[in-house]
């Protein structure tokens, strides 16, 4: 059975139909890239599968680590994301005036193990679950190369490390399903480079299933294994990228855009 | 910053005020009229740093704390005048009821988005004021007299470093950040795995608690309550507090509850005048720094012992960036 | 006619009337709300001085009524724009919380300074319109509760099509709908937001002196209790519909006259509260209101 199991997703929004009939199924270990246009419907899709909006219509099954099916349609952001789905923003969305380490400790919130009482008491649960968490948090921002930024308060970062800030504290929640959402937005071609080699490195890392929505074709092409074509919410076209690059009802969804970009 | 350090941060603040507080009994132990200004102090330091864990650390707008303090009051009172129950049993009898009648105002509206708790919270506090004029046992719109005197100095004052102390650990934990992620940004908070919405209950129901137990507090210490302590403007004087204090500041709110008590005594004979300015103080600082006067840092040790390097170092160009001595928590 | 219907159709034209009045001022904070997302605090105090400014005009006009409404309108209107321009712009992009505090102080500020430099006290106010009551069956009514209704079913109408038929309405709705979105089309969106403070005050400022002719005596508080119903008022209906406002004043205004009629009198001020307790818990998003949804 595989991790991600999308059947007949669809939502309307007064009448505008958004998205219409998106099916998609990811094995584990999978890194798959939806493109579109702008208004494609790329990231309704993921406020679907992470509980932002309900869909009008369709299922989306996901395996948990316990090998159970559970579907994510009606249930919260919050539980979804403790059910190991994590996602990052297209507008990055931070807690802007905290400082980069409380931004991440907050993605361990719900493995804490002690209440509202330990914290109020100071039980030893409480110093032990902070030391982790504190210890958990300095190792990824280290990983990351943010280390040394972490009492810096998270708005005054460069965009470039706000953008790595956001996807640590993604991985900080250990999910085992990651949405990036135009991860390379703003980015230059250098920063494009080592953006695609981290993606690769953190799924083998963090032995991820990866789903992400991009704008550089570069990006997609040289790290999806296979692509989704979004147009007017409808599923144009999927395959692997040499397909995608030469289906003719792309090129034409993107009038040319993917003969000069690809 | 070890994590010790840290951890002695609250400590410390709280032992300078402790020893500021015996200096300033020492000093006016003679004057009843002081004594109960220093009381209202206590009384209301409780306040200020319970509304600020709703409105400065996680986000919400509440207005209707005194509301709150009003129930916790009536209460108590009630407690101590009918059934005889001890003094501090019946204080924990007012905070619990104004911790469950927050319970009920705030799971309908903390799950939803907007600023729905304004309008509720005020409006409630109005039921509050109507439910008690209408209730002639305790004494309805002409006040509820002969509550026993039993609050002193001694139990404003370890009231009130108890709820520093609830507090500052609690919004130092993992609650109080997924606290401060709702504050922040409460679709990525979700994005978290963080539950907002019982985030802002349990945040909302603390603030309650302890507005409650301020209320006990203060019926016990005046042997009278009565529907207009309780209202409206009340509430607009504990919000006065932590927004000079900083919002999601503990230590703002401890300084600025003092500051204020002291200065409205002050200005007790011109009270049009003293609205005037605060409003326009509310507004100035809103307008000019959003975050309230000390934003959210707090004052620490470090910092109040660091002042005269921070003035030589503000002389330099390009040094400090302003944070430097007030860290965050 | 039985005495208990009449007595019945009797609350039925003072729920018009209180109504009507809530209506008028719930418009101002549902489109004040729909358009910059802000519970604009000051709204019951700017249908206070606008009942302050027609007790002056009223005296300098000799007690013509038509004159004092359109003064008084005119002067909150003047009033709702300098807020908008000076405390609310520029805090546009920051927390709401810091527009709500300063909507607030703005609030206490507008009643204490009324309070200082007019006077704390009740003012009588003028008897702009002689009192003549008109009876019909068993029911009797003034004409002041008629000429109430009328005002304010006019001015509910003329928003409509200003609303509805006009360029400044169609620019309304964009820039409510979505503000960036707008600008890009080359709506400017501060003058519209203006705009909107400028009708919203002066429907309050509306309702202020046709309070001021009903019960002839204002006074500086006369503003935060009608404010808060009107904002419940605007909740019920849903807050940023239009129609929403105006069906929510009227069932606010209905409400409370059952309650003074049928119950005890010093329960009227705890119904508005109730009636939001219930709508939170069974429809927020009020009787015509449609969920607003965060971009994400």
């Amino acid at each position: 059975m595989a991790l991600l199991d999308i059947k007949d997703l669809s939502i309307n929004f007064g009448g505008l139909r958004a998205v219409t009939d998106f099916n998609l199924s990811m094995q584990e270990g999978e890194l798959v890239g939806i493109i579109g246009p702008n208004g494609a419907g790329k990231t309704t899709v993921f406020n679907m599968l992470t509980g932002v909006y309900r869909p009008t219509k369709g299922e989306i099954f996901l395996k948990r680590r316990d090998d159970s099916i559970v579907n994510l349609v009606g249930k919260k952001p919050f539980t979804i994301t403790q059910m190991g789905v994590a996602r990052t923003f297209q507008n990055i969305r931070l807690f802007k005036d905290l400082t980069v380490l409380q931004n991440v400790k907050i993605a361990h919130h719900f493995s804490a193990k002690y209440g509202v009482g330990g914290a109020v008491l100071r039980t030893p649960a409480y110093f032990k679950e902070e030391q982790r968490i504190h210890d958990e948090a300095l190792k990824l921002l280290r990983i990351f190369g943010l280390e040394n930024r972490k009492d810096e308060i998270s708005k005054n970062l460069p965009y470039g490390e706000q953008r790595r800030l956001e996807l640590v504290r993604a991985l900080a929640t250990s999910p085992r399903l990651l949405l990036l959402d135009e991860p390379a937005a703003g980015m230059n071609p250098q920063e494009i480079k080592d953006l695609m080699e981290m993606i690769r490195w953190i799924r083998n890392e963090f032995q991820l299933t990866i789903l992400l929505i991009e704008h550089h074709m570069e990006v997609v092409m040289n790290v999806c294994e296979r692509i989704l074509v979004l147009d007017y919410g409808l599923t144009i076209a999927q395959g692997c990228p040499e397909e995608i690059k030469t289906n003719p009802k792309v090129i034409e969804a993107y009038l040319g855009e993917v003969v000069e970009d690809a | 910053m070890t994590r010790t350090k840290s951890l002695l941060k609250v400590p410390v603040v709280m032992v300078a005020l402790a020893l500021l507080y015996l200096g300033l009994i020492a000093g006016f132990s003679h004057n009843p009229y002081y004594m109960q200004i220093l009381n209202m102090a206590a009384i209301n330091t409780i306040m200020a740093v319970s509304l600020n864990l709703i409105n400065g650390f996680t986000g919400q707008f509440s207005i209707g704390h005194a509301g709150f303090m009003g129930v916790g009051a009536y209460v108590a009172a009630v407690c101590s005048v009918f059934y005889k129950i001890p003094y501090l049993v019946a204080l924990l009898c007012g905070a619990l009821a104004a911790a469950v009648v927050g319970l009920v105002v705030g799971i309908p509206t903390l799950r939803l988005k907007g600023d729905y708790l304004a309008i509720a919270t005020l409006g409630f506090a109005e039921i509050i004021r109507v439910i008690i004029v209408n209730i002639q046992k305790v004494g309805g719109p002409r006040g509820f007299l002969g509550i026993p005197p039993y609050t002193n100095l001694l139990w404003t004052y370890l009231f009130a470093v108890g709820t520093v102390v609830v507090i500052s650990n609690f919004v130092n934990s993992s609650p109080g950040r997924a606290c401060l992620a709702v504050r922040e940004d409460e679709v990525a908070a979700e994005s978290m795995g963080v539950n907002a919405t019982k985030y802002k209950v349990i945040a909302f129901v603390m603030g309650a608690f302890f507005a409650g137990l301020g209320g006990g507090l203060l019926v016990h210490l005046l042997s009278i309550a009565h529907p207009t302590m309780f209202t409206f403007l009340k509430s607009v004087d504990f919000l006065i507090m932590i927004v000079v204090g900083g919002q999601g500041s503990i230590t703002g709110s401890v300084t600025a509850a003092s500051f204020i008590t002291v200065i409205s005594e002050a200005l007790r004979k011109f009270e049009v005048w003293r609205m005037l300015a605060y409003s326009l103080v509310l507004i100035m600082i809103m307008l000019t720094r959003p975050q309230g006067l000390l934003g959210g840092k707090e004052l620490t040790w470090e910092g109040i012992v660091n002042v005269p390097g921070r003035l030589r170092r503000f002389r330099l160009p390009k040094v400090g960036g302003g944070r430097v001595g007030t860290t965050g928590h | 006619m039985s005495s208990v219907l009449s007595t019945f159709l009797q609350q039925v034209i003072n729920g018009l009337q209180l109504g009507s009045i809530y209506s008028l001022i719930a418009l101002g904070y549902t489109m004040v709300y729909g358009i910059i997302r802000l519970i604009n605090f000051a709204h019951g105090d700017i249908y206070m001085v606008g009942a302050y400014i027609g007790f002056f005009a009223a005296g300098f006009f000799g007690g013509s009524f038509f004159p004092t409404l359109l003064v008084a309108m005119a002067g909150a209107s003047a009033l709702g724009l300098t807020i908008e321009r000076f405390a609310y712009r520029p805090l546009r992009y920051q927390p709401r919380i810091a527009a709500l505090t300063t909507a607030l102080g703005v609030s206490i500020f507008l009643e204490n300074f009324v309070r200082q430099f007019v006077g704390p006290n009740y003012l009588p106010y003028p008897r702009i319109i002689k009192v003549t009551q008109i009876k019909v069956g068993d029911i009797q009514f003034s004409n002041i509760q008629l000429i109430v209704l009328a005002v304010a079913i006019c001015l509910m109408l003329g928003l409509t099509f200003l609303v509805n038929k006009t360029k400044l309405g169609k620019a309304m709705r964009a820039v409510s709908f979505d503000k960036d979105a707008a600008r890009l089309m080359g709506i400017n969106v501060d003058h519209v937001i203006s705009m909107t403070f400028l009708v919203g005050s002066s429907l309050a400022a509306a309702a202020g002196v046709l309070v001021g002719i009903t019960y002839p005596r204002i006074d500086p508080y006369m503003g935060i209790l009608p404010g808060l119903k009107a904002f419940v008022a605007a909740v019920l209906g849903g807050i940023g519909s239009i129609p929403g406002a105006a069906i929510g004043g009227m069932v606010m205004g209905m409400a409370e006259t059952m309650v003074l009629g049928y119950m005890k009198s010093s329960y009227r001020d705890a119904i508005a509260f109730t009636i939001l307790i219930i709508v939170l818990l069974v429809k927020p998003t009020g009787i015509l209101g449609k969920p607003m949804s965060e971009k994400v």
